[in-house]
């Protein structure tokens, strides 16, 4: 997945819900149409992080696994 | 963000596994954009107390204060509670499988701007003042409040 991320989270060793508590204050400090990308090896945040998109109304661009952990790409889509 | 959407949780228990359930909850509201209120309410206060012995009048208030210190950290299991040993077990598991504290919990809630409410009905019951909760607690109020909070939300727990 060939995606530009304009921040990047460090989720690793994170659990619930931290992921999403820090997804939602980095995508407030982003700028409508840019990408945050979230490095999570928490399984539940594959289902987690699509589901807080729709609930925000975010986009979510896609997910990549690399070795043992997954990057998440969320676009800010929402002011 | 989808600001027009509400969650009310009550937070009833003080027992440390409940409380870890209603701030999850809490922060996943909070995350989603979501307007959250945390009506702590009875034992539920114990987990908004400061932790410092309270400042009660009467003598039973005060045997309260004793038998019921309170605080985040302060909080005992519902299950294998063990007289207190059960807190520092949890906390390890917790720990290890690096799962936030209670108290960094809390900390996020209120971050993320999650309303803290006490119910004052059960503050003066357990002669618990307001300087006894922590200073980030939004308001103290009664039920009116909960009603007004909890018939605008699309989730209302109860814990």
């Amino acid at each position: 997945m060939n995606i530009q991320a304009d921040m990047v989270q460090d989720s690793l060793g994170q659990m619930c819900p931290m992921p999403i508590a820090f997804l939602a204050k980095n995508v407030k400090k982003l700028e409508v149409g840019q990408v945050l990308e979230v490095d999570a090896d928490d399984e539940g945040a594959h289902a987690d992080i699509p589901a807080w998109c729709e609930q925000t109304g975010n986009e979510f661009l896609g997910e990549e696994s690399v070795e043992d952990f997954v990057r998440y790409f969320v676009k800010k889509t929402v002011g | 963000m989808s600001e027009e959407k509400k969650a009310t949780i009550i937070v009833f228990s003080g027992d440390m596994d409940k409380i870890f359930a209603a701030l999850i909850i809490a922060t996943g509201c909070a995350a989603a954009g979501m307007d959250t209120t945390l009506f702590f309410t009875f034992w539920g206060l114990n987990a908004i107390k400061t932790g410092k012995p309270i400042k009660a009048k009467g003598f039973l208030g005060k045997m309260m204060g004793i038998m019921n210190r309170g605080g985040i950290n302060r909080l005992n299991p519902s299950k294998f509670s063990f007289g207190g040993i059960g807190r520092i077990l949890f906390s390890k598991m917790m720990r290890d499988k690096n799962v936030a504290s209670l108290a960094e919990l809390l900390q996020t809630a209120i971050d993320l701007d999650v309303n803290l409410l006490a119910c004052k009905m059960s503050m003066d019951v357990l002669e618990i003042t307001r300087e006894d909760l922590i200073p980030e607690v939004t308001d103290v109020v009664g039920v009116a409040t909960f009603v007004k909070e909890a018939a605008g939300s699309q989730i209302q727990l109860f814990v």
